[in-house]
């Protein structure tokens, strides 16, 4: 019956080969390629519904993402000082701003395509940058850059740039700004009133 | 001052140990301009006059120019506008050829003065960008990057009514810019040569619509994130795109 639990062991170690979490850089393009496949075929999307796309965004996207990293990494030395629960809120804001932000780009899409730059990484890394490009007509190509950590649930998005723009560091001279104004609640309340404004709303997690 | 300037992360500064500081002219000049304040912010001194100049550019941009580069978005088709811009780029590429020939870069400036060739005649003159399909990528340069990858220090940040976020020294590139202007040199006729310019200017702000949107949305304060982005961007174009990831230490 030896070679019966062997078969087994080796059914056992495909299903782990399933299980585990895809390589940074194919991650990027399946979702990439799902989402902008969506988008090509989504007249709504394209003609400005916002909400459409924050669904699509919430489904495909989000789940990719490490928003309390980005939110530590955007608030700076000022996370030590809130508490828990301020923690907690910030992400939830941020992540918020984040989606409708990213919406609203995916209804400007004009037909642009993607290439995934040549990637490599050692097996052991935990800490990788996926670089893409964005061809537009008649315009030099942007460069679209994607910093992952490896989580326990896979490899998550924990900063994103744009021709060189870090949208963590964008956001850290605004965040610090806001605290030095008026304190964390300071921040967090900026952030509730911007999210408020506008046409959809993003499904709370 | 110095010593903010010093920790600004532009890296090429240490290539030469001489460096250009402006930034007391500035300072002059923004006290001349009606006493501003002028803000704790190292790498904004003048955020005072910015401020103000960018409330100017952002009246002029609602009633002129934006509704003038909407116009011209919805009414155009995408081709022609395509052909318009990828003229103005045929032109731009002679200059960023010489810009890289500058800063010794000879291989992408031969690349530069081979896309003006190729566009302008295969491509009729620069309407149809056969270089870049080809292979031959279109690059990014001008006299503020030239200059800075000769040691000139940024030097503060400087908010342009009309010509946008610049810094200092690329001020000094724009007016730079200016003087070896392609559209000048090539469009002799004074009344061609202004719609030639107006063109190019609504081209530009056609292209930068879909960015409106998406800033409106992400920006707490508009005028700081402009900031924040110009000044990264800077950093980055200046090292081709592979600028030194900032360390985090929290």
């Amino acid at each position: 019956m030896k070679w019966l639990l062997g078969v087994i062991a080796a059914l056992c170690l495909n299903a782990g080969a399933l299980a585990q979490e895809q390589a940074p850089e194919g991650l990027i393009k399946n979702v990439t390629n799902e989402v902008l496949e969506i988008v090509r075929k989504d007249k709504e999307i394209q003609s400005g519904s916002t909400k459409k796309a924050i669904e699509l965004v919430d489904a495909k996207v989000l789940p990719h993402f490490n928003f309390t990293r980005m939110t530590q990494l955007a608030v700076a030395r000022d996370w030590r000082q809130a508490t828990p629960e301020q923690q907690k809120t910030l992400t939830a804001e941020f992540r918020t701003l984040l989606v409708r932000t990213y919406s609203k780009a995916l209804t400007e899409y004009k037909n642009q395509t993607i290439d995934i730059r040549p990637f490599k990484m050692q097996p052991t890394e935990t800490d990788v940058k996926v670089r893409t490009l964005i061809n537009q007509p008649g315009a030099k190509a942007i460069d679209l850059d994607y910093y992952l950590d490896k989580q326990p649930n896979g490899w998550k998005v924990y900063d994103i740039e744009v021709g060189g723009v870090s949208l963590v560091t964008n956001y850290r001279s605004e965040f610090t700004a806001e605290v030095r104004k008026g304190g964390i609640d300071g921040l967090i309340a900026t952030l509730q009133k911007k999210n408020k404004t506008g046409e959809a709303t993003v499904p709370k997690k | 001052m110095a010593a903010a300037r010093r920790s600004e992360v532009d890296g090429v500064d240490n290539l030469l140990s001489r460096r250009v500081s402006l930034l007391p002219v500035l300072a002059c000049l923004a006290l001349l301009l009606g006493g501003c304040a002028t803000s704790g912010n190292p790498k904004d001194p003048i955020e005072g006059f910015n401020r103000a100049m960018f409330g100017i550019n952002e009246g002029l941009d609602k009633v002129i120019f934006k509704p003038v580069a909407t116009g011209y978005d919805v009414v155009l088709p995408s081709p022609v506008k395509t052909g318009v811009s990828n003229v103005f780029g045929n032109l731009d590429d002679a200059v960023t050829g010489v810009n890289n020939l500058l800063q010794g870069k000879g291989k992408d400036g031969f690349s530069d003065f081979g896309r003006v060739l190729l566009n302008s005649t295969v491509g009729i003159f620069g309407l149809f960008d056969v270089a870049t399909v080809i292979g031959l990528e279109k690059h990014d340069e001008d006299f503020g990057q030239t200059f800075g990858r000769w040691g000139m220090g940024p030097g503060a940040y400087v908010y342009w009514p009309v010509f946008g976020p610049r810094n200092v020294r690329d001020s000094f590139g724009m007016f730079l810019d200016w003087y070896a202007d392609p559209v000048v040199a090539v469009v002799s006729d004074v009344p061609a040569r202004n719609i030639a310019l107006a063109l190019r200017f609504v081209s530009r702000r056609a292209q930068l619509l879909p960015a409106d949107k998406v800033i409106e949305e992400a920006a707490l304060d508009k005028y700081a994130y402009i900031r924040d982005g110009y000044l990264q961007r800077r950093r980055n174009v200046i090292y081709d795109g592979n600028p030194p990831r900032e360390k985090e230490d929290f």
